[in-house]
């Protein structure tokens, strides 16, 4: 069995003494891991950070076996993020999310691009954190738990949406809401493409992506949230 | 095969778990050193049994040495209110080797890594905390690895001092002294082009 592909280190880890496990988001075979021989030399350790992108030839004499990655360095994000805090966060954020919520060898091309373009963002612009939130909103899409934000649920209005429900994942307007607003979860503006997007809306956000990812992802995979996403809300918390 | 004797064999046995050698070259550093036993077993063995009795990790600062308080941490020359943050006890012997820093060591054991579920309580930042806040230091320096994980650690303890009033620094990062810049990976280059200095 042999593969080659494009695709984004998650995390590395020591296997035997000069070898390690490595874990990464492919465009056509998903999330997979492999044996990187010789992944702890002086050579590999700076190419094998999270984050980086990587050309992959993967072989393994059955399909179902663990395998080995033969790797070349496409670029490194290591430089562009580690001297930024929130930057930081975001990308091990990034790198936790995808391997707490991706099963492993499936492929989700979509997902794959915007997590190159999100992890590119980390080093360019200050307003990344608002891509995060609409990656984690894709996130919850790919996975088959998205929110329906288009229109409100009780009145059917498009207009004044200000809440989500926490059990439908659809939008409710001011309106429609009444006197179970405080029960419902809320909608910034920002989910919805409007606002300026102040790092108050987007934990705001973050909140109510975080409640679908905690009750429905992380419930049905058995498995609590990374902390590194509470590290990072907590950053930007912090910031706003 | 023929074997060697038993007590030989338990001796190639644990010599096989030592870092750098598997069963064969373990064979050969046994058998080298049965050879010069009178030169090399006899010496190694009493210096073994001198460090299993009287090795241990210091109690400020997490370096090994003979005492419950190191050499480093007793030395009151080394008292001049800096902390170097390392995070293993390899990287302190690795300071020290290069004789330029005169302050003392703090050793967390580690850094933040969410894969391996490691995160500040398994780490020594609380007693880093602790000496921060009773021995008169005034100046940090996070010596920690140029790789997420260790960046991470570094960004997570400059968080937590940053009400503390100490001075907070980390080592620069670029371009090694003998390194050519064609065998360097992007990312290096990228930092030192960012850390670049007048001249």
């Amino acid at each position: 069995m042999e593969w080659r592909d494009e695709g984004v280190l998650l995390s590395v880890r020591k296997h035997g003494e000069t070898s390690v496990i490595i874990d990464v988001l492919t465009a056509s075979h998903g999330r997979h891991a492999g044996v990187v021989r010789g992944g702890v030399s002086r050579k590999m350790t700076p190419i094998l950070q999270p984050g980086s992108q990587l050309d992959l030839i993967w072989r393994a004499r059955l399909s179902d076996h663990l395998g080995s990655f033969t790797v070349e360095p496409i670029r490194s994000r290591t430089a562009g993020v580690m001297n930024d805090r929130l930057a930081l966060a975001g990308l091990n954020a990034i790198a936790a999310l995808v391997r707490f919520a991706l099963p492993e060898r499936e492929a989700h091309p979509g997902l794959f691009q915007g997590t190159v373009t999100l992890l590119d963002l980390l080093s360019v612009t200050d307003a990344w954190p608002l891509a995060y939130l609409r990656w984690e909103l894709a996130l919850l899409d790919e996975l088959g738990f998205g929110l329906d934000l288009s229109r409100c649920a009780v009145t059917g209005s498009f207009d004044d949406l200000a809440y989500v429900s926490p059990r439908t994942g659809r939008a409710v307007s001011q309106q429609g809401a009444g006197e179970w607003a405080d029960r419902l979860l809320p909608l910034p503006l920002c989910l919805l493409g409007q606002g300026d997007a102040s790092d108050r809306e987007i934990v705001d956000g973050l909140s109510t992506t975080g409640h679908f990812l905690a009750g429905q992802l992380a419930h049905s995979v058995g498995k609590q949230l990374p902390a590194a996403r509470d590290r990072l809300i907590d950053l930007l918390a912090r910031q706003g | 095969m023929t074997q060697a004797p038993r007590d030989i064999e338990v001796l190639i046995d644990l010599m096989a778990k030592l870092p750098g050698l598997g069963p064969r070259s373990a064979r050969r550093a046994v058998l080298h050193l049965v050879k010069k036993r009178g030169a090399l077993l006899s010496p190694m063995a009493d210096a073994m049994q001198t460090v299993a009795a009287t090795a241990r990790e210091c109690v400020e600062c997490g370096n090994i040495g003979t005492a419950d308080t190191c050499a480093i941490c007793s030395d009151p020359k080394r008292a001049n209110g800096e902390i170097c943050v390392v995070e293993d006890v390899a990287d302190l012997w690795a300071m020290e080797r290069a004789q330029v820093f005169q302050g003392r060591y703090h050793v967390l054991g580690g850094t933040l890594s969410a894969l391996d579920a490691v995160g500040p309580d398994e780490l020594r930042i609380p007693k880093l905390m602790s000496r921060i806040a009773s021995d008169g230091i005034s100046e940090v320096i996070l010596a920690l690895n140029a790789t997420i994980d260790g960046q991470t650690t570094v960004h997570y303890i400059a968080d937590q001092l940053e009400n503390s009033g100490v001075r907070m620094t980390s080592l620069a990062q670029g371009v090694p002294i003998g390194g050519e810049l064609d065998y360097l990976d992007d990312g290096t280059i990228s930092a030192a082009l960012k850390a670049r200095k007048s001249l």
